[in-house]
């Protein structure tokens, strides 16, 4: 009993990591099956097969390359573009400053069905061809907002005295933003463009109003399962998942050692002798 | 030593809108001085400094250094630092770059030599390594000084650069300071809230109030003859008494007040009609107790008393006492009689030189 008071909290903690992480476990050991028939639901055989063999099945590969690089094109401009808006709205006082504060909200409470739909409805009526094109247009219309809300946090938090200092150091405007500006904001930005990486390559439903004939990596997914998804699409979502987790465990330990460089030294630790070491290490 | 300039400021004035931060200011800071600002909080003093350093641009009014208008120049132009109060130094750098950023900033490209000699003279060698966070207090306010320093700025700001620190450093710190600044021979303008600390270290100390500069001079200059009742009572503390000028014999005034009679050189006078302000620092004021009143030297100024309160303050004694008009002056006493102190309740007469006395407009 007091076993199960002290631990519960841990328990508890296992239980839901657990809960988070079977349909990924699922997914990962689902990818060395064999499956008896078109459906990939039960386990039969053990085997390599997806993983040889990628690209087997006709528009795996094309769809996940087709995700990949929209994922790519939408947030670098959103990036770029998001970053921008957020430095004139935290820098600059212009009219229609408040406004802009709270319309950039819009993309992100908007339902999806809603945006998608609305989107379909403009490039229809504008008789703008559906495909590539206008997905990017439509992920970078969302990506922007999440970009700008990060970027602009990041910035609020940014001391304006550091970049006097600058200036009275003799660093141009330029200089100025390239030396302290930038460096301090840049994990932010770059927090930004992986979020809107992710959400661009998850994204199904805005993709799909708008797609017309392109297939993404989602929408062929979703085509597939009425039809029984073939084993490549275990072996690619795992995929995406190791590289999404390498990418997350090396900002943590990025993070962890500059965190670690930063951390206060205990008093004993800041005699001229021991910061020779510390220095080198 | 190099040659520098005076800076100067010619009648510079900025407004926040309805608000006026600095008043018409004018002077002159002799080259290679040391020269403190204090002022109350909100007199402008800040606002003054960046100025000066490009911060902020002028309403009107004009910035020189010898005779090159600096007003017109970009922050980053002028040959002046600025060693911040809340030091602002840059986090994602380590020290050694902190110091080195305006001279890589010049394009100059061999920094090591100049970064290294700064940071010992400012005795943070070992600690080049290390991020601003990981510094103590005192540390990144020197790494501050250095990162200033480094650039042989014609004009060094400091902004209030003790203020976060705790009274023995802070002493540490006013000595480390006056050394560089004797060593490298830079102008100063030290802003401070210390009236103490701008006595010790300044060569010129000019008070400011409400935008303006009430007084300057020799700190002890200021000291001892306070020209407005405002610098009277900021630096240090004052007795002062109304009252009206009676008559002026050769060189001497006449102040008659609450029915006594107070005589000053007419050199200490800065009254200009009749209604005078006669004051006097405590230190200056000795006691006597009342039977003893025949001891009082004869040209002295005098007030009988009664004493009201009586602190001991080791150094010295601080004596509250009750004139007859009603009034209480402060009177502070070397601890160094021997016998009794003066007890509260007891009659006694406070007397002081009439070259200790001064006149204040009202
Ligand atoms: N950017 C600004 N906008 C409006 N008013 C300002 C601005 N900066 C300063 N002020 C006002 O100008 C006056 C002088 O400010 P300043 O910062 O120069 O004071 P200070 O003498 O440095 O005070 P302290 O000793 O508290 O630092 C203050 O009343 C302040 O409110
Ligand atoms: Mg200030």
């Amino acid at each position: 009993m007091n076993w199960l008071r002290k631990n519960l909290i841990a328990i508890i903690g296992i239980l839901v990591l657990i809960y988070l992480f079977i349909p990924i476990a699922v997914i990962a050991v689902m990818s060395f099956n064999k499956p008896e028939g078109k459906f990939n639901i039960s386990w039969n055989q053990f085997s390599t097969d997806a993983w040889q063999n990628l690209c087997g099945v006709p528009g795996v590969c094309d769809s996940f390359l087709v995700s990949i690089q929209i994922g790519l094109i939408s947030t670098v401009v959103a990036t770029i573009f998001g970053t921008m808006i957020a430095f004139a709205l935290v820098r600059y006082r212009f009219r229609g400053r408040s406004s802009t504060n709270l319309l950039i909200f819009l993309p992100m409470a908007t339902p999806e069905v809603v945006m998608g739909s609305s989107l379909l409805a403009l490039f229809l009526n504008l008789r703008f061809p559906l495909g590539e094109v206008t997905v990017i247009i439509a992920h970078i219309m969302f990506i922007i907002s999440f970009v700008v809300v990060t970027v602009k946090a990041r910035l609020q938090g940014l001391d304006p005295r550091l970049e006097e200092a600058a200036r009275d150091l003799y660093a141009s405007p330029r200089a100025t933003f390239r030396y302290v500006t930038l460096p301090l904001v840049l994990p932010g930005i770059i927090g930004a463009a992986l979020l809107g990486f992710a959400l661009s390559f998850d994204d199904f439903i805005i993709s799909f109003f708008n797609a017309g004939t392109l297939v993404t990596f989602p929408i062929f997914i979703w085509g597939a399962a009425q039809r029984g998804i073939p084993v490549q699409v275990n072996a690619l979502a795992t995929l995406v998942f190791l590289v999404a987790l390498v990418v997350v465990l090396t900002s943590q330990f990025v993070s962890y050692r500059r965190r670690k460089s930063l951390e206060i030294l205990p008093e004993e630790d800041r005699s001229p002798a021991t910061v020779d070491v510390m220095s080198r290490s | 030593m190099r040659q520098v300039d005076d800076l100067r400021l010619d009648h510079l004035t900025k407004s926040f809108g309805e608000m006026t931060a600095v008043d018409d200011l004018s002077l002159t800071i002799p080259a290679g001085s040391f020269f403190a600002l204090v002022g109350a909080s909100g007199c402008g003093k800040t606002t003054t400094l960046r100025m000066v350093a490009g911060l902020e641009d002028p309403t009107s009014g004009r910035i020189l250094i010898g005779d090159r208008d600096i007003t017109g120049m970009r922050a980053y132009q002028r040959p002046v630092n600025t060693v911040f109060q809340s030091y602002a130094l840059f986090p994602h750098l380590d020290i050694y770059e902190n110091v080195a950023f305006g001279l890589r900033r010049r394009g100059i490209k061999d920094v090591k030599g100049p970064v290294e000699s700064m940071l010992d003279l400012v005795e943070l060698g070992p600690m080049a390594r290390r991020k601003p966070s990981q510094l103590s207090g005192g540390q990144q306010q020197r790494v501050a000084v250095a990162r200033a320093l480094i650039n042989e700025p014609e004009v060094l700001l400091l902004d209030e650069p003790l203020g976060a620190l705790d009274l023995k450093l802070r002493r540490q710190m006013q000595i480390e300071l006056k050394r560089i600044q004797t060593e490298v021979g830079t102008t100063f303008v030290h802003v401070t809230h210390d009236q103490e600390e701008a006595m010790t270290m300044a060569d010129t100390v000019a008070v400011m109030n409400a935008g303006r500069i009430e007084q300057m001079g020799y700190p002890a200059e200021v000291y001892e003859l306070p020209r407005t009742l405002f610098v009277a009572n900021f630096l240090g503390q004052s007795n002062i008494i109304s009252g009206a000028v009676a008559g002026s014999d050769g060189s001497m005034v006449t102040v008659s007040a609450h029915g006594a009679a107070f005589r000053l050189p007419g050199d200490r006078n800065s009254a200009s009609g009749a209604a005078i302000l006669v004051g006097v620092r405590p230190e200056k004021v000795t006691l006597l107790d009342a039977v003893d009143s025949a001891r009082v030297p004869a040209p002295h100024n005098r007030v009988d008393g009664t004493v009201t309160d009586v602190s001991y303050t080791g150094v010295s004694t601080q004596y509250l006492v009750r004139t007859p008009w009603g009034q209480e002056l402060t009177v502070f006493e070397q601890n160094d009689i021997v016998g009794d102190r003066a007890a509260v309740g007891d009659p006694v007469v406070m007397h002081w030189a009439v070259e200790h006395t001064f006149g204040l407009e009202p």
